[in-house]
Order: structure tokens, then C-alpha cells, then sequence
């Protein structure tokens, strides 16, 4: 089992108080597993991403652990997380196209990340990786204005997952792309996995369609809490939690019109995380909410490797 | 909204202690002179003497009033800054709203004219201008001050004002019919009033000091007294090396604290005017 | 209603101006009434850049748009204009000013254009527009715009287009930066207002979406059109290759890219596989070729040339006869 999740509560510190962005999460994702984290704003799926990697100055950590290869992961403390970060757990970050110092050849920029990172300058290894990616070495030589978006999210990439990290984890990667550098870049990250550069991987996503394309397994967040996971198949075809129902019937598809089948959103907004009510956190939006409701479903196995959390997923 | 704005104003403690400082000083410089029956250069009392119930504020090397010259001081500091800074923060404003949101080539005449006076020497330019007059009174000072300090201003300004108008909302207004000062004033304005509060208060200090540096060089106002011209005569007379702490610790401690509580006011009246701020 | 001609924009970049930098070129369609025509490109296609010219926001720099065959750079009175077009964009953030609650976007319709309506009517005015677009009056008047969420704000702008009563809605990427269970509504407040009678110009980059709510299709790029005509057309028998590659890129639930079926060979995109195609303007004959650079393959279909060989002795005899 490459990583292993268990009771993450990761909390926001405000000046009115603490936002329970990640509220008591267990999963995990075994290896070779690219898993799809999908959720909308606020359901703490940034926060589960940003959290293995790195807590910042206003996250606590405030209880859970987390295991990656057998290996306890000190996520509050950044120095101890030092060890882990970029040869065990690696990160892409959301705008990876900003990451790059404008004023110094990418190939400058490369070399001084490694030696900072103890790691021995070897620049053959790198030069094949790039090639790999689709980007010849020349890339080395050049500033980051020459380049396009797709091209610097490829670099970025690749120095992310040089050092062969366990686990990768890619932040909305595509979310600022064209639809083709999408497709680029998504087949890219499968790669990573496919050549055994990095053997697990969590891509956080809102693009449930373009998490669908390469992900195995799609874990769908709400609220801080899990709401389902699932096999990306299983998930877009019969999914069991009510929200990812609805989710997944929201989404337009090229050829579905208007005229034909009118979609339908989820009326509602989530629970604010200041104060979360108590019980499951959909049920004031969820049209089969019952009494049991009132008291938090598990995130159980409805079936192997399908787990939902949902009294009504039986 | 405005009274809602007052109901917030009222509870906010850093606005309320600024005010009542800037209020406090403001009134000893207004009412103060007229309680006092003798002229600020008048040698009334016994040479060097420091506070007593008589002379609170203790007397200069020539036996002057201390504490008369302060009243007098603050009355013509408060003069110089609020004329000079008023003076050059509307220049300011309106070189850099104008150039910052009409753009093309009225930007680039502002910008022009904007660097040239900024690469002037000001003070050389005063010292001339002011020999050359021959006018020495606090008016006129102030005129000079305001008129050559505002171009930093305006660059901030326009800075401002380039990246507030790429804003949707900005786009929403004009589509909504409103007219481009309308916009200026009401939409972008708005948006960055602590900074240009903090503009004046900055340009108020500056214009204070300028004062200041200006009577040094004996180029102040030959009929009055103002908190630079204390704390000039008190270094000239070598205050400092004698101990007479009395004579130059009034004038600086008020030129501190006049600026200090407008900063602190600044403060304030970001959090009551910035909704986001408001609720933290 | 809405008809734009050879419309330019060539932006002046560098020192005094000295480059020329076109983002739109040549770009003719039309919007009806009670239509919705969706702008699809990518980035830097120049789709925005139209949008702003529809709304007055950017000269044209050649060209004309004309509103009921009106030049709508020769009405004087913007109001006048603006009474009957109006703009909902990209970031609802942005669109409100952060200092002010979010009501006053309405506060300032009044102001500018019914100065004489009593606070009451307005008032009633105000909270049906905002019941059109499914949103509870109690719940958004009078609040900050950091206190309510994306799809309320988006919908709150477009409450404020309806007051106005207006014929044409342009709505540039309205909905790239809402949740997806809340972005479907706003989509289907669209094709309401489409069924009122009013025409959209729906500007966006996400193919799924312009084909769900809209009527005519125009495919942009580089800042030229490479196809447009009715969305089932346009979707269901792209003849320009760029359209092709754009449909296979988009990622679809249930099929995968690598269940398309694969033409040619397996590397390369879907544009480089194209070229053995025949290019459809080339094909199409010299009599259909209606408009400047695009070529009439089917009813309203309309499609440019793919960049093929029979392009250049084309252009050559172009510039002898220049």
C-alpha cells in the first residue's frame, strides 16, 4: 500500500475561528494507482493535497495520520517533512507556469534546485526525461518567456518527478490549459506512472471528465469528508452517493443539447466549515435524506473497492 | 451606508485615538495663541530656565516662552502641512487618475511632465524661488512645497488606478452609462481611499520637514514660528549639548506624534471602509 | 440583429506603438433574435477581444458591427446602446467593487436609466428580476460581495441585464469559474432568456458547453474563423481539422481518448493525421464560396481553408491581381 490515510483532520485557523477544511479522512491508494481527486470549492480537497506535501503558516494539523510505504509522514513538521518532500512525495502546483523565475535559464534554474536538494547534477538522466515528455534539451538553454504554458507545465513536471517519488501529486494541473494542452498533459502524467517514474499518483481535479480519462480510481470529496471512491469506470457509470449522482448528471457532454435533455444542477450551497452541522454534510441538499441522517454515515465498502458514504449506498 | 460607516467609525479604537490626538494638537495650535498675551519672540522670561508652573515648557537661551513658542508653532506646522499636502495630493490625484485610467498618449504627456518636475531639485529650486521673492510667509511656503512634492504621488496614484481599471467592475460601470470622472470618483476611488489618505498623510509629513529644512536655511517665514524653526534654533543654540532637553523635545515630540496619529487614523479608517476587514 | 462585418482588431504593442499585433481578423457573423450563437477558441483565439468590441468596450480597429443596421460606433448616446446590449463576464469577483455590497450594481441601472421610478416600484422591479434568475431576494440584497457565492453573484449580473429589458446578452466565459453543480443552472438560465426572445453571444472555450445551450457555432482561431454554421453541424460534421482536433481533445465521461478510433497513424495530432484529407474549402465549389475566406459546405455550414497546398497558387493570383 503505497499511501495510507487514516482520520486526516487538517483545520484552517481564521480570525473567527477554525475551518474544518479536511474533517476526518481515511482512504488509501495502492501502488501503480493514479487516483482522481474531485470535488467542488471548499470540499478540502486542495486542503488534502496541500497537506502531504506542506502545511502552511495557517493549517493545523490537528489529528490522523499519515503513512506513505510503511513510512509515518511528520506532516506538522515542516522541518522533519523536508526529508520526504520531493524524493518521496512530489508536488505540481496549480500554477506551475508562475513557478519559474523569469530572469534565469530553465536549465540554471534545474541545476541549483538539485544541488540544493543534495542531489548529484547529472543532466543525462534529466535530458532523457525531457524527451520523454516531449520537449527536446534545447528547453535547457532558454528562458521560461520563450516557452509556451504547456511546454513550462512540462518542465515543471518533469523536476518534479525526477528523484522517482512514491507518490505524485498533481494540483489542478490542467485547469488553466487549452482544451489540446489538456489532453497533452494529461497523457504526460500517465506516462510518469506507465514508465515507472513515480509508482502512485493523486491528481485533484474539478474536471470530473478529465480526471476520468486517466485516473483508475476517482475520489470524490464533499464538504471536508469523503463522499465516495470508486473505480473511475464504476464511479461515472453507477455511482451510489447521491451528490456524485447528481454531479455527474450536471455535466454537459458534447452532443448532449438543450433542447434534448435539459440538465439539472444541485440546488443549495454546502454547509459553511466554521461550524459544520452535525451528520452527514449533503443531507440539506440531498433529495433521499432521511432521519438517519442526522448521524455521520461511515465511509464503507459497498463493494470491493467501491466505498461511499451514505446510509442509503446499501 | 454612511451611517453605518460612522456606527463603525466609532467603535474602531486606532480611528478614535488618532483622531482625538490629531484633535487634541490642532486645538492647542488654534485656541492655544489666544491665551497667551505675550509674542512667541518676546524675551519674558529669565535665560535657559527650565518647565516651572510659570513657564511650563521652560525658556530658550534668551529667555523666550517655550511653551508659547510651541502653541505658535503648531498653529503655522499644522498651516504648512495641510496646505502643502492638500495642495500636492490634489495635483497628485489628478495627474495619476487621469493618466492611470485614460492611458495612450495623455499618459505618456503625464508621465512626461511627471518625471521632469520629479528629477527637479526641489529644494534647490525653492531656495531660489523663495530668494528670488522675497515672500516669507507661511502661504507662500506652503504654495512652493505643494507644487514640487506631488509628483511621487501621482505615480503611486496612477500605478493604482492602471491596475483598478482592468477591473470588471470597472467594465460593469461603463456599461451601466456612467461617465468616466463618475467612474474616477466613484468606482476607483473608492477602492484605494486609505492609500490616498495615507498619500496625504505622507505628503503632510513631507511638506513639514520641507518646512522645516527651508527655515534652517533662513528661508522661512520671517514673521512667525513654526515646530522646524524650534528645533533649529534649539540645535543652533546647541539645546542638546547644554541639556535643555525643554526646548527641543516639544517641537519633535509634536512632530512625531502629529504624524504617528494620522498613521494610526490611516489604519483605521482602512478597516472601517474595507468590509473584508471589518469582519476579522 | 446583431451582424458583424470583416471585423479588425489589430492591437499597436512596443515602444510608440511601433508593432502591430492583429487579434481579430476578418470576422463576419450574425446573432438573431431569440438565438444563442457560442464563440468557441482557445486562448489568444480572440473570442473575448469580439466580445469587448460587441459591448463597446474596445474600438474596432476595421470592419463594422451593426446593431438592426445601425453602425453601433455611430450611436452617440452609449446609454441608448447599452440599454439594449449588455455584458456579463468571466469573474463575478471582479465584477463587483469589493468595498460596496453587491446591490449597488442595481442602485447604479437606476441611477443611470430610470432616475424617476419610485424606491417602492424599483424595489419590486428588482426582487422579480432577481426570482428570474432563481435567486431569493432576501437572501442576496443587501450583502457583500464576499458573502455570497460565484453562481449567486454570476446571476445577480445577469438580473441586472434583465432590468434593462435588453435584445442581446454577451456572455464572455460566464461560467469557467463556477462549481459544476451550480454552473448547469446558470447554462439553462440562458436558454430561458433565449426563449424571451433575447439573442446571446456566448464566448467560451469549453466545446461541451457551447454545444448544450446554443443554436449557431463559430469556431475561432488565431483570430479568424475556422468554421461556423448550426451547432449540430458544426459539431456533428466538422470539416475543418482544427474543429476536429478540438472535439478529440475534449475529455467526455464515459469514452476515453484512447477508445477513439485512431485514423492514420497513432502519433501526431488529429491535425497532422488531416491533412490527407481533402481540405473542405478547396473541395467546395468556386460559387459557394459566399464570403471572403470561408467556403458555404452545407446549409449555413461555413468553413475556411484548412491550410492545404491549394492555398498558395490561390493566394499567388490574389497578389497579381493586386
Amino acid at each position: 500500500m503505497a499511501l495510507s490515510v487514516t482520520d486526516l483532520r487538517v483545520y484552517y485557523q481564521t480570525l473567527r475561528g477554525e475551518v474544518k477544511a479536511l474533517d476526518g479522512v481515511t482512504f488509501s491508494v495502492a501502488d501503480g494507482e493514479i487516483m482522481g481527486l474531485a470535488g467542488e470549492s471548499g470540499s478540502g480537497k486542495s486542503t488534502l493535497a496541500k497537506s502531504l506535501i506542506r502545511l502552511d503558516g495557517r493549517m493545523r494539523h490537528a489529528g490522523g495520520t499519515v503513512e506513505l510505504d510503511g513510512r509515518t509522514l511528520p506532516i506538522a513538521d515542516d522541518r522533519a517533512m523536508d526529508e520526504f518532500r520531493f524524493r518521496e512525495v512530489s508536488l505540481i502546483p496549480q500554477y506551475s507556469m508562475s513557478a519559474l523565475n523569469p530572469t534565469r535559464k530553465i536549465g540554471k534554474m534545474v541545476g541549483e534546485l538539485l544541488a540544493a536538494r543534495g542531489v548529484p547534477g547529472g543532466t543525462a538522466e534529466l535530458e532523457r526525461r525531457l524527451e520523454l515528455v516531449g520537449l527536446s534539451k534545447d528547453v535547457l538553454g532558454r528562458y521560461p518567456i520563450e516557452l509556451s504554458g504547456g511546454m513550462k507545465q512540462r518542465v515543471v513536471m518533469v523536476v518534479s518527478t525526477l528523484l522517482n517519488p512514491s507518490l505524485l501529486i498533481a494540483d489542478e494541473v490542467t485547469s488553466a490549459l487549452d482544451v489540446s494542452s489538456q489532453k497533452a498533459v494529461a497523457t504526460t502524467l500517465l506516462g510518469f506512472r506507465d514508465h515507472g517514474l513515480v509508482t502512485s499518483m493523486m491528481v485533484v481535479t474539478h474536471d470530473i471528465s478529465l480526471v476520468y480519462q486517466i485516473a483508475d480510481t476517482i475520489l470524490v470529496m464533499y464538504a471536508g469528508r469523503l463522499a465516495e471512491k470508486a473505480p473511475a469506470e464504476v464511479l461515472v457509470t453507477a455511482p451510489r452517493h447521491p451528490y456524485t449522482r447528481q454531479l455527474v448528471s450536471a455535466l454537459p457532454e458534447v452532443g448532449v443539447r438543450y433542447e434534448d435533455r435539459r440538465l439539472a444542477g444541485i440546488p443549495g450551497n454546502p454547509p459553511s466549515l466554521l461550524n459544520p452541522p452535525g451528520g452527514c454534510r449533503f443531507r440539506d441538499r440531498c433529495p433521499v435524506a432521511f432521519e438517519q441522517c442526522a448521524e455521520q454515515p461511515p465511509f464503507a465498502e459497498v463493494a470491493p473497492g467501491h466505498l461511499v458514504a451514505c446510509w442509503k449506498a446499501e | 451606508m454612511r451611517n453605518e460607516a460612522l456606527h463603525f467609525a466609532l467603535r474602531n479604537r486606532k480611528l478614535v485615538v488618532g483622531t482625538v490626538v490629531v484633535a487634541v494638537f490642532l486645538v492647542a495650535g488654534v485656541v492655544g495663541p489666544m491665551t497667551i498675551d505675550h509674542k512667541p519672540a518676546d524675551y519674558v522670561g529669565p535665560a535657559m530656565a527650565p518647565p516651572s508652573g510659570e513657564f511650563w515648557f521652560g525658556t530658550t537661551t534668551f529667555g523666550q516662552d517655550v511653551f508659547a513658542q510651541f502653541l505658535y508653532g503648531l498653529r503655522s506646522t499644522f498651516l504648512v502641512g495641510v496646505l502643502g499636502g492638500v495642495l500636492a495630493s490634489v495635483v497628485g490625484m489628478v495627474v495619476g487618475f487621469v493618466a492611470g485610467y485614460r492611458g495612450g498618449w495623455v499618459d505618456e504627456l503625464l508621465t512626461m511632465v511627471t518625471n521632469i518636475v520629479l528629477v527637479l531639485p526641489a529644494l534647490v529650486v525653492l531656495l531660489i524661488v523663495n530668494a528670488y521673492l522675497g515672500v516669507r510667509s507661511v502661504g507662500v511656503q506652503a504654495l512652493f512645497i505643494g507644487l514640487t512634492s506631488w509628483p511621487w504621488a501621482a505615480r503611486a496614484i496612477r500605478a493604482q488606478t492602471f491596475s483598478l481599471r482592468s477591473r470588471d467592475f470597472v467594465d460593469l460601470a461603463r456599461l451601466s452609462g456612467v461617465r468616466t470622472p463618475k467612474i474616477i470618483l466613484r468606482e476607483i476611488a473608492p477602492n484605494m481611499s486609505s492609500y490616498l489618505f495615507l498619500t496625504f498623510i505622507l505628503l503632510f509629513g513631507s511638506a513639514i520637514l520641507i518646512a522645516a529644512s527651508l527655515d534652517f536655511i533662513g528661508l522661512g517665514p520671517t514673521d512667525s514660528v513654526s515646530l522646524g524653526l524650534m528645533l533649529n534654533n534649539a540645535a543652533r543654540w546647541s539645546a542638546l549639548q547644554l541639556g535643555m532637553w525643554w526646548w527641543f523635545v516639544p517641537p519633535g515630540a509634536g512632530i512625531t506624534a502629529i504624524v504617528g496619529a494620522l498613521y494610526v487614523m490611516n489604519v483605521g479608517l482602512d478597516e472601517v471602509f474595507n468590509p473584508k476587514l471589518r469582519e476579522m | 440583429m446583431l451582424k458583424l462585418d470583416g471585423v479588425s482588431k489589430v492591437y499597436r504593442v512596443g515602444a510608440f506603438g511601433g508593432r502591430a499585433l492583429t487579434a481579430v481578423s476578418g470576422v463576419g457573423f450574425e446573432v438573431g433574435e431569440g438565438e444563442v450563437v457560442s464563440l468557441i477558441g482557445e486562448s489568444g483565439s480572440g473570442k473575448s477581444t469580439i466580445g469587448r468590441m460587441v459591448l463597446r468596450l474596445t474600438q474596432v480597429s476595421g470592419g463594422t458591427i451593426t446593431l438592426d443596421g445601425r453602425d453601433i460606433s455611430s450611436i452617440r448616446d452609449r446609454k441608448e446602446y447599452y440599454r439594449q446590449v449588455q455584458g456579463v463576464f468571466q469573474d463575478p469577483f471582479s465584477c463587483f467593487n469589493p468595498i460596496f455590497r453587491a446591490d449597488r450594481v442595481f442602485a447604479l441601472i437606476k441611477e443611470q436609466y430610470f432616475p424617476g421610478v419610485g424606491a417602492r416600484e424599483w424595489r419590486g422591479r428588482v426582487e422579480d428580476a432577481l426570482e428570474s434568475v432563481r435567486l431569493d431576494p432576501g437572501n442576496v440584497l443587501g450583502k457583500y460581495p464576499h458573502q455570497l457565492s460565484g453562481g449567486q453573484l454570476q446571476r445577480m449580473l445577469i438580473a441586472r441585464a434583465v432590468l434593462l429589458d435588453i435584445r442581446l446578452l454577451v456572455a464572455d466565459e460566464i461560467i469557467s469559474m463556477l462549481d459544476a453543480s451550480t454552473r448547469i443552472d446558470v447554462l439553462n438560465l440562458l436558454a430561458d432568456l433565449r426563449a424571451r426572445g433575447l439573442g446571446i453571444l456566448f464566448v467560451t472555450h469549453d466545446l461541451s458547453l457551447g454545444n448544450y445551450v446554443s443554436d449557431r457555432t463559430v469556431v475561432l482561431r488565431d483570430g479568424r474563423i475556422a468554421e461556423m454554421g448550426p451547432t449540430p453541424l458544426v459539431f456533428g460534421d466538422p470539416r475543418h481539422p482544427y474543429t476536429r482536433s478540438l472535439l478529440a481533445a475534449v475529455p467526455r465521461l464515459h469514452t476515453k481518448w484512447t477508445d477513439a478510433p485512431v485514423d492514420g497513424t497513432a502519433d501526431g495530432t488529429a491535425e497532422e493525421r488531416a491533412e490527407d484529407l481533402p481540405c473542405a474549402y478547396h473541395e467546395a465549389a468556386q460559387g459557394s464560396r459566399t464570403r471572403p475566406g470561408l467556403a458555404e459546405v452545407a446549409d449555413g455550414h461555413f468553413v475556411a481553408c484548412s491550410g492545404c497546398a491549394g492555398a498558395a497558387p490561390e493566394e499567388k493570383k490574389m497578389k497579381e491581381r493586386a
